[in-house]
């Protein structure tokens, strides 16, 4: 099962996991959350551990760092820290080891640092928790920190409150505080992912210049097979709570020996700079016209005070052709999920026309817009936050027919078909959505916008909060469902591996304005701004091409 | 800041003044009359009263008595009890201190000890101390003020003969050492249910900073646990408890009418309810205005409290 681990010398080795067993408690869908887990982080490597979420990938990095909560248990096996087994070991002795020989940099750097500290406090922590330098010593060493992570103006950065600081900025800080002490071994979970592409790709290039400098030892836990093209010397995939294939990263991506990986390395949505073959409609005038729409939103009081006017959407104009999907990408604060919440009328316009199906609906009321707004519908982001759970999936999914005056027994047998329709069993529609699994949740949201045979449907990040696997499936089912129902999509994404694959056409967003607008082989393989060609070059992992077919396709 | 002092300085004079209309309409709409508790005395004619009613200018439309009360009260002029003819600010005066006197340790006590329980209770949540400070918590909640109070009594002062069981001092002995005497038991008694409330907000204060990321970064750079509790759970678990201690400014100094009652302490909660039962309206509208401001401070004090502590409102 597992490929054979080579007997390396013990020196050669900064981390070695063996036999790892991780108990969870009783009444959990499983009973390990790892099992029986071997592998080696060679010194000066980077070690990428990659699964989806449950494999187990997380529970391991805490194991390591003694971190555990305390209802979770190392049942057995070994983990040794440069040459010494922690398992067992005190917690003080544990915590003496913590940030000085292992540190490790989290997923979300908004979250992640203390908001009443400063930046220069906080770095400064970790040396005094150590007993290392002296106040001045340790200032010096922190502003020679700020500057190595490339921070501009470490002198103020220091005393800088983390809530000033882009996302970007905080990941850089976390990785200044993870390097205070020089630790052999730094373990980075899923440090990029919340980060847009281009900051990514900046961090993901710091990480492995410091790695080079200091010949330090990398555990990087991740979900993106993009970013272990990117940095990786070696990899382990996990499923499960088992290690499924480990290797070198060529070996592992080239010619992968599980059939997870593979289809996991499959799943991957591929940047494609093949066009769609767009679907053929009778009626080819646009069901949606936006000319010149604005946004502005205004912070502050007007009354007291200075106020804050910041453009979100600034003169957008763009239309879609009946059965088309047009993606909208944009890095976050671009202005793409406003554009979607204008064209759905959840947020007023301020300026500028929405022609759907030739009237201009930006200018309606609320209740004018009312017997529309069946035939506009959203697909909304994460699928465990927009179901309601107290009720259950087939109230879910009737309740906005009926209000529109659908008799009830004929919205259940619509609901029940559609159930079947997106993949899932006709019994669901009297459960509730915690019994769902993440993919599954997403499919009965597309049902539910279905329900109402809408004639436009918005999905703001629709596959964002999924599996890689999970998301080529609902990729592939809502290509599906387009060229039966012929209904037009608008895309918003961040990812345009994503959005290379569903859309017809590609808007990309900047700072509320459309920068270029084309299909993708001109913004993958052609772009003719450099923001787009910016964009393109920070995705990880791979240069755009004709790889295989399509799935949107197929 | 100067825009958001500006903007609750506008609120607040609002505020005062729909509360003072409605306590004066409503003051003024009782059956019977400021001049009620003079009919009473045998020795009162309809002709006196009248005069009285002259004298003090009751006789004026409602509007006019209304008007010329705020007008005297923005001069610092606050009218002057019915029962005594002392200026009400006077009247206040001699009550405040010893309200705060009494509220202000048993507030004390209930914040040291209240916020010591919620954080051990969050940090061991589950453990026998939790279950028993939980519990604890809700039998102080639910039992009322005025029976701790009276068994307090019993217990104390009636069996064991420890404490007195009422008032502020021994009349002709004001040291130091009676009045902490005659503190103890009303101002524990009083603290019961405050460190009730304060523990339970203080544990869900933790136990919501607890879960933050940042006590996970906390941890991942060696911190000893102690620290790791004290400077970076407790420091943004205090943050909301700051907006509930300036709710809870005002009735440090307003009273506490059971307590006070059951002690015979000499306090602001006994003056208001003797100056209505007495109709002293001009009291009585002075402790309103009083406890009014004093909500608008308290709570104005806290959010510029949270502000100073919590850099992301003081330079956002």
């Amino acid at each position: 099962m597992v490929a054979s681990i080579q007997a390396v010398a013990p020196h050669d080795v900064a981390l070695s996991v063996r036999d790892l067993s991780v108990n969870l408690p009783e009444g959990m869908e499983r009973t390990h959350a790892v099992e029986n887990i071997s592998f080696d982080l060679k010194r000066g490597q980077i070690l990428c551990i990659i699964g989806e979420s449950g494999s187990g990938k997380s529970v391991t990095a805490n194991a390591i760092m003694g971190l555990l909560p305390k209802v979770i248990r190392v049942s057995s096996g070994a983990i040794q820290l440069d040459g010494v087994n922690i398992i067992g070991m005190s917690p003080d002795k544990l915590r003496s080891l913590r940030g000085r020989v292992v540190s490790m940099i989290f997923q979300d750097p908004l979250s992640a640092l203390n908001p009443l500290m400063t930046v220069g406090a906080q770095i400064d922590e970790v040396m005094a928790a150590h007993g290392v330098g002296t106040q001045k010593s340790r200032r010096g060493r922190a502003i020679e920190l700020l500057t190595e992570v490339g921070l501009p103006e470490p002198e103020l950065m220091y005393h800088q409150y983390p809530f000033r600081l882009s996302g970007g900025q905080r990941q850089r800080v976390m990785i200044a505080m993870a390097l205070a002490l020089e630790p052999t071994i730094l373990i980075a979970d899923e440090p990029t992912t919340a980060l847009d592409v281009t900051t990514q790709a900046q961090i993901l290039e710091l990480i492995r210049d410091i790695q080079r400098r200091k010949g330090m030892s990398v555990m990087f836990i991740t979900h993106d097979f993009g970013v272990v093209a990117e940095i990786a010397d070696s990899v382990v995939v996990m499923e499960k709570g088992h290690i499924v294939e480990q290797g070198s990263a060529q070996q592992v991506l080239k010619s992968p020996g599980h059939p997870y990986t593979r289809r996991l390395i499959a799943a991957v949505p591929r940047l494609t700079g093949e066009d769609r073959i767009p679907l053929e409609t009778a009626d080819k005038a646009p069901i949606l016209k936006v000319e010149g729409l604005m946004k502005t939103y205004r912070g502050g009081s007007a009354l007291f005070g200075k106020q804050r006017v910041v453009p979100a959407v600034n003169e957008v104009s763009f239309d879609l052709a009946p059965g088309r999907t047009l993606g909208v990408v944009g890095e976050s604060g671009s202005g793409k999920s406003s554009l979607g919440r204008l064209l759905i009328k959840l947020l007023d316009s301020d300026g500028g026309g929405i022609l759907f199906e030739g009237r201009d609906i930006a200018k309606l009321s609320e209740s004018e817009f009312r017997p529309l707004r069946p035939r506009v519908q959203m697909i909304f982001q994460d699928p465990f936050a927009s179901l309601n759970p107290r009720s259950t999936v087939g109230h879910i999914l009737t309740v906005g027919p009926v209000a529109h005056g659908v008799p009830y027994a004929q919205a259940r047998e619509e609901a029940k078909a559609l159930l079947a329709h997106v993949g899932l069993d006709t019994g669901a529609f009297g459960r509730y959505p915690h019994e769902f699994s993440g993919g599954q949740r997403q499919r009965i949201g597309i049902a539910r916008a279905l329900m109402f045979k809408p004639k436009l449907l918005i999905a703001d990040e629709a596959v964002s909060a999924l599996d890689v696997s999970i998301q080529a499936q609902i990729l592939q089912l809502l290509d599906q469902i387009q060229r039966e129902t012929g209904v037009s999509m608008i895309f918003i994404t961040h990812d345009l591996r994503v959005a290379s694959q569903i859309c017809d056409e590609i808007a990309v967003m900047q700072k509320g304005r459309i920068v270029e607008r084309g299909p993708p082989s001109q913004i993958f393989l052609d772009p003719r701004s450099a923001y787009t060609r910016e964009l393109v070059a920070a995705i990880p992992g791979e240069q755009p091409g004709p790889t295989r077919p399509v799935a949107a396709n197929g | 800041m100067r825009g958001f002092l500006l903007n609750r300085l506008s609120q607040s004079l609002i505020l005062l003044l729909i509360v003072s209309v409605i306590g004066f309409l409503v003051l003024n709409l009782l059956p019977g009359g400021p001049l009620a508790q003079f009919g009473l005395d045998p020795g009162m004619t309809q002709d006196d009263l009248d005069r009285l009613k002259e004298q003090l200018g009751l006789n004026r439309p409602l509007l006019m008595q209304y008007l010329d009360w705020a007008w005297r009260l923005l001069q610092g002029d606050w009218g002057h009890s019915f029962r005594d003819g002392a200026p009400v600010l006077a009247v206040i005066g001699r009550h405040v201190l010893a309200t705060l006197l009494l509220m202000g340790t048993s507030t004390a006590i209930a914040i040291a000890i209240g916020t010591w329980i919620g954080i051990r209770g969050a940090t061991h949540r589950y453990s026998l101390f939790d279950h028993l400070a939980t519990v604890g918590a809700m039998v102080a909640l639910s039992i009322p003020t005025f029976w701790f109070g009276l068994v307090g009594i019993y217990i104390f002062s009636l069996q064991l003969g420890w404490l007195p069981a009422g008032n502020m001092y021994t009349i002709g002995d004001g040291s130091v050492l009676n009045y902490l005497h005659h503190l103890i038991l009303p101002s524990v008694v009083l603290s019961l249910v405050h460190v009730a409330i304060w523990s339970r907000y203080m544990r869900t204060a933790t136990l919501d900073a607890i879960s933050q990321d940042f006590v996970k970064t906390a941890r991942a750079k060696g911190l000893s646990e102690r620290r790791v509790i004290m400077k970076h759970v407790v420091g943004n678990a205090l943050l909301p408890m700051i907006t509930l201690a300036g709710v809870q400014l005002p009735s440090i100094l307003t009273g506490a009418l059971v307590t006070e009652t059951v002690f015979t302490w000499p306090g602001m909660g006994r003056l208001f309810l003797d100056s209505l039962g007495y109709s002293d309206y001009p009291v009585v509208m002075g402790l309103l205005m009083f406890s009014a401001i004093l909500v608008i401070l308290g709570n104005l004090i806290a959010d510029i409290a949270v502000a100073i502590v919590d850099p992301r409102i003081r330079l956002g």
